[in-house]
């Protein structure tokens, strides 16, 4: 009875300290990548998650021709530095973090709405021992009128 | 004892299954992965995309109501009060189903009104939305000191659009980190399809032709599978399969439209460090199907807001 009673309280503090970590992303978010977004105004759409190193998120979004957007991807202090790619729906790659020296925001307009997708990266630090890091990655868009 | 052990027993049972509820929302779209890409990529390009493979989290992500909002204020619609729901409804409002769609679709009433300055509709539809989010549990979303703050800034169009914004944040974020993602895909369903509907409205068949409004419907010709993306990725929840069925038939309407674009070329601005994505998109929407899109859309509307 006195183990069960363990490992019911264990199970109990790893569940907290799960609820905590995806918890933890709303406030790495808003304190982190947010102000990345500078004079832009943020949409108001939450996309932040947990990812280890070696691992991807990907995002699909329409973007409008009367819009010109700020993109911005934040990874926790802990990660290497996240790289992200944005694609068109035919796969062509129109924009790499990797290729614009580990860029964190991407200013963009476009000529006509597009439905975009972008895949996100937290690539290995290359150490072979101890467990990959992981932490939150957050993704968010601001807007304005196009100039 | 036995008893205590039945306690035990209970204790841990509940204990498992909530770190499988847990480990399972953490995982978000894990289930969703998608078969490997198998890509040509010309040039270059190819060597950046050898590091692809599967995703561990797929988002699918709509236009937000402040950003719905924004494209209708920028094809130069005029605003109509009327076309608002009446927040009168919000006694209605019981249910977590028609709470969460109608905090989207309250949201976006209040994007709308904030754009175009209705001093009084904005503090009135952010108590709506309020009702909806605490109906929802959603803590803090919208709290007294937001309200105090958008009445100190109601002549302050940009501080109001961050109230806006901070508050939808708070609410998404609270539902998608604690394990509610069906809720949260009911609030953008709620908030995609209010903009759609106050966009289907606003436009004088008398002046269809060359309307940028228009322009902007059949746009969302391209988050409609996106949508039903996000809602199938909950599939199997009640509330959701019923959407399912309801967005499709928006589906049916838009797939009656042909959408040709011709290949992105991005081409980098020095002077203003923007990229600008060049390409051209024809569109074929007929005023007959138009008028079949804004017929479903405001039957879907009109069934949410009951």
């Amino acid at each position: 009875m006195r183990i069960l009673k363990i490992a019911s309280v264990l199970l109990l503090l790893t569940i907290a300290a799960g609820v905590n970590v995806t918890g933890q992303c709303k406030a790495f978010a808003k304190k982190t990548c947010l102000p990345e977004l500078g004079s832009y105004t943020h949409d108001g759409n939450y996309h932040a998650t947990v990812l280890s190193e070696g691992e991807e998120a990907e995002l699909y979004k329409t973007f409008y021709s009367d819009m010109e957007y700020r993109l911005s991807i934040c990874g926790d202090e802990g990660l290497p530095p996240v790289e992200f790619m944005v694609l068109d729906v035919n796969r062509n790659i129109l924009f790499s973090s990797k290729e614009s020296n580990n860029a964190r925001t991407w200013d963009f307009k476009l000529q006509s709405s597009q439905q975009l997708r972008i895949i996100i990266k937290v690539p290995s630090s290359g150490q072979q021992s101890g467990t990959p890091a992981s932490g939150c990655v957050a993704i968010m868009f601001g807007f304005k009128i196009k100039s | 004892m036995n008893k205590l052990l039945k306690i035990s027993n209970s204790v841990l049972a509940l204990a498992l299954f909530l770190a499988l509820m847990v480990a399972s929302c953490r995982s978000g779209g894990k289930n969703a992965k998608k078969e490997a890409d198998s890509l040509t990529v010309p040039g270059a390009n190819a060597a950046v995309y050898e590091d692809i493979k599967q995703a561990e989290k797929i988002f699918y992500t709509l236009p937000s109501p402040l950003e719905s909002a924004m494209l209708i204020k920028s094809a130069g619609a005029l605003f109509d009060d009327n076309l608002l729901n009446p927040i009168e409804n919000t006694k209605n409002y019981n249910t977590n189903k028609s709470m969460a769609l109608n905090l989207g679709i309250y949201t976006c009433d209040l994007s709308f009104a904030s754009l175009y300055d209705q001093t009084q509709l904005i503090i009135n539809y952010m108590n709506a939305a309020k009702k909806m989010a605490d109906g929802l549990g959603i803590l803090d979303a919208i709290d007294q000191e937001d309200i105090d703050k958008l009445e100190e800034n109601i002549h302050n169009t940009d501080v109001i659009m961050d109230i806006v914004s901070q508050t939808y944040l708070n609410s998404n974020s609270y539902l998608e980190d604690n394990g509610q993602p069906a809720v949260a895909a009911m609030v953008l369903t709620g908030g995609w399809l209010e903009g759609l509907y106050i966009s289907t409205q606003l436009i004088d068949m008398k002046d269809f032709n060359g309307n940028k409004l228009v322009g902007r419907i059949i746009d969302q010709k391209l988050s409609v599978d996106i949508l039903i993306d996000l809602l199938e990725s909950s599939k199997g929840h009640p509330a959701i399969d019923e959407l399912i069925t309801q967005v499709n038939k928006v589906k049916v309407v838009f797939d009656k439209i042909t959408l040709t674009t011709s290949p992105v070329r991005p081409e980098y601005d020095q002077t203003t460090n923007v990229t600008v994505l060049k390409s051209e998109v024809k569109a074929d929407l007929t005023p007959e199907v138009f008028k079949e899109l804004s017929a479903t859309v405001a039957e879907i509307r009109s069934y949410l807001i009951k």
